[in-house]
């Protein structure tokens, strides 16, 4: 089935608020290798001008997915989750993520379109604080295999 | 930082283990089986686990902090993914300098790569002040 191109624009209501913090940013700088000590130590993020321990900036990702997750499972869209694999990703930062941020996430559905046999579903996630300072958009780019207009699914 | 059109980005090199994709899940919160359970990833025509795009972005994002000289001078960046990265699989990260912006901002091309040259990131543009 094809996805339903109505949900253009769609806003969802944001996911709870992600609270950072320290020891979260240390698991996720090692998970992905970092070792500038920045992301690990209070004190060298301090002397690199930040208020706090930095998160990688790819960790934006873990906060926007959770307002994904709301597009992703809404029903009216008709997105079959075992089709879709990770197309495309962007990150616009206003600021780092720092330890101590309580971030509030908002999805919109931002297009849908048809790319040979395959739909690319775009969702942009405005990232700011719980006092509305903006820190990051994330666009994420899905691909749904197989269910463009016209194509039949499974092949 | 002055930044100069053509000027090549230090290449960063990681070689990719089942543990990462493990420990990137845990720490991500991305517990698609296909990441870690080898069973689940060929039942469903992969050849095996493969890793998180968002993993082999995070590459792309570390050689280019390094190259910005801090994580507070990359302003964007973005990347389509357009092969998959197996444990064993040597990734490779390169990029230069594509255009100096008004601002004096570099506009960064680049991509990453496994040992036989397949592209897994394409088209990746970053900006970095």
């Amino acid at each position: 089935m094809p996805l339903n191109r109505s949900l253009v624009g769609k806003e969802y209501p944001p996911a709870p608020a992600y609270e950072v913090c320290r020891e979260k940013i240390r698991e996720f700088a090692t998970a992905v290798g970092e070792d500038d000590p920045v992301f690990f130590q209070e004190e060298a993020a301090r002397s690199a001008g930040f208020p706090d321990l930095v998160a990688p900036p790819t960790f934006a990702v873990v906060v926007a997915t959770r307002a994904v997750a709301a597009a992703v499972a809404d029903p009216s869209l008709g997105l079959d989750y075992s089709r879709v694999v990770h197309g495309e990703q962007e990150f616009r930062w206003r600021r780092p993520i720092i330890a101590g941020d309580r971030l509030v996430a908002r999805a919109r559905v931002a297009d849908v379109a048809a790319r040979g046999r395959n739909e690319l579903l775009t969702v942009d996630t405005e990232i700011s604080t719980e006092t509305g300072e903006e820190v990051c958009l994330a666009r994420m780019t899905l691909v749904s295999r197989g269910t463009a207009p016209g194509s039949e699914e499974g092949r | 930082m002055a930044w100069t059109v053509g000027e090549e980005m230090p290449p960063l090199e990681k070689k990719v283990e089942k543990v990462n994709l493990v420990m990137y899940a845990g720490a991500s919160g991305d517990f698609n089986p296909i990441h870690w359970d080898d069973e689940f990833a060929r039942a469903v025509g992969l050849p095996g686990v493969i890793a998180h795009g968002m993993y082999t972005m995070a590459q792309a994002a570390r050689a280019l902090t390094r190259f910005a000289g801090g994580v507070g001078r990359l302003r964007s960046m973005k990347v389509r993914f357009s092969a998959m990265v197996r444990p064993g699989d040597t990734l490779t990260v390169k990029g230069r300098v594509a255009e100096v912006l008004p601002d004096g901002n570099a506009r960064v091309e680049f991509w990453a790569e496994i040992q036989d040259g397949t592209r897994v990131l394409s088209g990746g543009e970053a900006v970095l002040a």
